[in-house]
């Protein structure tokens, strides 16, 4: 039954255009800034329309970032390596929960549980890892805080393993001998791929956009910034600019970055988003209604 | 749940091993506690062992003595946080804002969830839904950025173009705490819309046509089907969302209220919440003793506010309890 098209669809739709466009307005922004000749920046500011065009933000970052390179390898580094921790201790975790004879399951279901609703704070916290730990200034203290383990995302790959594999299979599996790591390694993961992949999808993104790891504990170790860390850096340190070498500079230039290269820099660090998106948004939606759907 | 070891008994599969020596039964498993004891080491270590560092509120934390030579020192830390203004401030703004998120995000949610479902064109639906997703993705940084884009002194386009074209002096947005309540749930929402609507958007999908098929039969126009069928099926998860927001009401977006307002101290009255304080007091003040009560203080009455609300989740509807 072909449904009729009725003033409420068109208001509807423009209602929806109109607002879709004022979401994409800041991305644009950003984009337009990160391309505006500098010196009409200093006249008229960061505008919709530029006065004069200028690719010299890019030119910059290609030829003398080596700060930001630097900062994109690392933050390139901790997703990749951060990402897989991640997967690989919450897939061993929730296959375990998913063991419906495991002795002690619901003990430790709890105690996984139990951190989506009590935590210590950043205090304890702070000072386990920096005074106790020692892991400031390394990658590790990229990697290893907050984001290893997730207790939302553990509990969904538990009930996408035990909704989606079949007690038989594993059942059947055990009668011909097979051991559980062998089980785990041969059926769960490759019958588990799709909610890995979501999972995975979360993990990584979290780790892409962090910068909070990087202000409690990277203080002297500069060449351990993510690409975040560096734009929150250029905000908050001004002595970081001026006395720091952002790669060498041809005579004429100032040595701080210009506004017009901050919000290269800024776009830069959203290009694989962007570039990724319809990926991202694909599992991202899907992990989000899983999510929703648990409750 | 509820099936009792008997029944259990009688439904045994025939085909699995059974073993009567209960050493044996553990001992087949080991192999996976071991495949989950990085899972177990990294907990304790992250969330476990900071969780007893709440006492650290109770000591006077010094770095010599650390976390176990450190004197006690009762409430003296809670006294002391709650002589100043700064507690009534925090607290305000941190709960304030959070109600009128969830009110924003409910009331627009819903809005843009039901018109998005309206939409004929597959290809437009798909284009709407990814636009109010992509600003979720970015980070905190980022959108820090594109704020300034605006709200720069010299460079932001409201000084150089906005205000110029309506006749007005440029503003010092930084310095100006009064604004920004307006500016955190205008970028607040921004930034957050997308999530609630996705999860709305999936939920009206779940709806079965065949309600509105009936309702349309009857005559009822567009609104009617919306007052009475898209709506009562929203009402789970519009409860369990908003129940669960209200029992993280004590926890702010630390990214938000941060890199937003780019730290600036003229703005605090309006934009300090209780994990700007706390961060602020440890990094920046060392401050430990204020900042430690300030934490314990969110923690506690953040960890009453979940039992709670669960417990009133769990009276309304069993199945959306957490747990």
């Amino acid at each position: 039954m072909k449904k009729k098209l009725t003033p409420y669809h068109i208001f509807s739709v423009a209602f929806l255009m109109l607002f879709s466009i004022a979401v994409m307005v800041p991305f644009v922004l950003l984009f337009l800034s990160s391309l505006t000749e500098e010196h009409s920046l200093i006249r008229n500011g960061y505008s919709f329309f530029p006065e004069a065009f200028s690719l010299k933000s890019y030119e910059y970052i290609l030829a003398s970032g080596k700060k930001i390179f630097s900062s994109y390898l690392v933050t390139i580094a901790v997703t990749v390596i951060g990402t897989l921790l991640n997967l690989s201790l919450s897939a061993m975790y929730a296959f375990g929960l998913s063991l419906k004879k495991l002795p002690g399951r619901k003990l430790l279901t709890f105690f996984i549980f139990f951190t989506m609703l009590f935590n210590g704070g950043i205090v304890p916290s702070y000072i386990m890892w920096a005074s106790y730990l020692h892991i400031k200034d390394t990658l590790m203290a990229l990697i290893l805080p907050n984001f290893l383990m997730n207790a939302m995302n553990v509990l969904l790959i538990r009930t996408y393993f035990t909704g989606s594999i079949p007690e038989e299979m594993l059942e059947a599996a055990q009668i011909d001998g097979a051991s559980y790591p062998h089980i785990f390694a041969r059926i769960v993961l490759p019958l588990g791929k799709p909610i890995l992949v979501t999972m995975g999808t979360f993990a990584g993104l979290a780790y892409w956009n962090d910068w909070t790891n990087s202000i409690y504990y990277i203080s002297r170790r500069t060449d351990l910034y993510s690409i975040q860390a560096l734009l929150n850096v250029m905000i908050t340190n001004l002595q970081y600019l001026a006395n720091s070498d952002f790669g060498g500079l041809s005579t004429g230039e100032s040595a701080i970055p210009t506004a017009g290269i901050q919000m290269a820099i800024a776009f830069v660090a959203i290009l694989p988003i962007l570039v990724l998106f319809p990926f991202l948004q694909k599992y991202y939606s899907k992990g989000l209604m899983l999510g929703a759907v648990k409750g | 749940m509820g099936v009792s070891l008997k029944e259990k008994q009688r439904f045994h599969r025939a085909g699995t091993v059974t073993n009567s020596r209960p050493g044996a039964h553990i001992r087949k498993f080991i192999p996976v506690y071991l495949m989950m004891l990085p899972g177990i080491i990294y907990l304790i270590i992250n969330n476990y062992l900071p969780m007893s560092g709440i006492v650290i509120a109770f000591k006077q934390y010094n770095v010599r003595d650390g976390f176990f030579g450190s004197p006690w020192n009762g409430f003296s830390n809670f006294k002391y946080l709650f002589t100043t203004n700064d507690a009534f401030i925090i607290t305000r703004n941190t709960i304030l804002y959070n109600l009128a998120f969830i009110i924003i995000n409910i009331t627009l949610g819903i809005l843009l969830a039901i018109l998005i479902c309206d939409t004929m064109n597959k290809h437009l639906k798909k284009m709407f839904q990814s636009a109010i997703l992509l600003p979720f993705l970015m980070s905190w940084v980022i959108v820090g950025y594109i704020v300034y884009a605006f709200l720069s002194n010299e460079n932001g386009i409201m000084n150089n173009s906005v205000l110029p074209m309506l006749g007005r002096s440029p503003v010092a947005w930084y310095n100006t705490p009064e604004a920004w309540p307006f500016i955190i749930i205008l970028v607040n929402t921004w930034k957050g819309i997308g999530y609630g609507t996705l999860i709305y958007i999936s939920t009206i999908n779940g709806i079965d046509p065949t309600y509105y098929e009936a309702a349309r039969m009857d005559g009822a126009k567009r609104w009617q089907q919306i007052r009475h069928i898209t709506l009562p099926f929203l009402i789970p998860s519009v409860v369990t969302l908003t129940l669960l927001s209200v029992g993280r009401i004590m926890n702010a977006d630390f990214g938000l209220f941060y890199q937003v307002t780019r730290n600036s101290g003229m703005l605090y009255s309006t934009t300090n919440v209780i994990d700007t304080y706390v961060y602020r007091g440890l990094m920046v003040n060392a401050n430990l003793g204020r900042a430690s009560a300030a934490g314990a203080y969110q923690s506690l009455i953040g960890f009453f506010l979940i039992i709670l609300v669960n417990w009133l989740v769990r009276r309304f509807s069993n199945e959306h309890a957490l747990f």
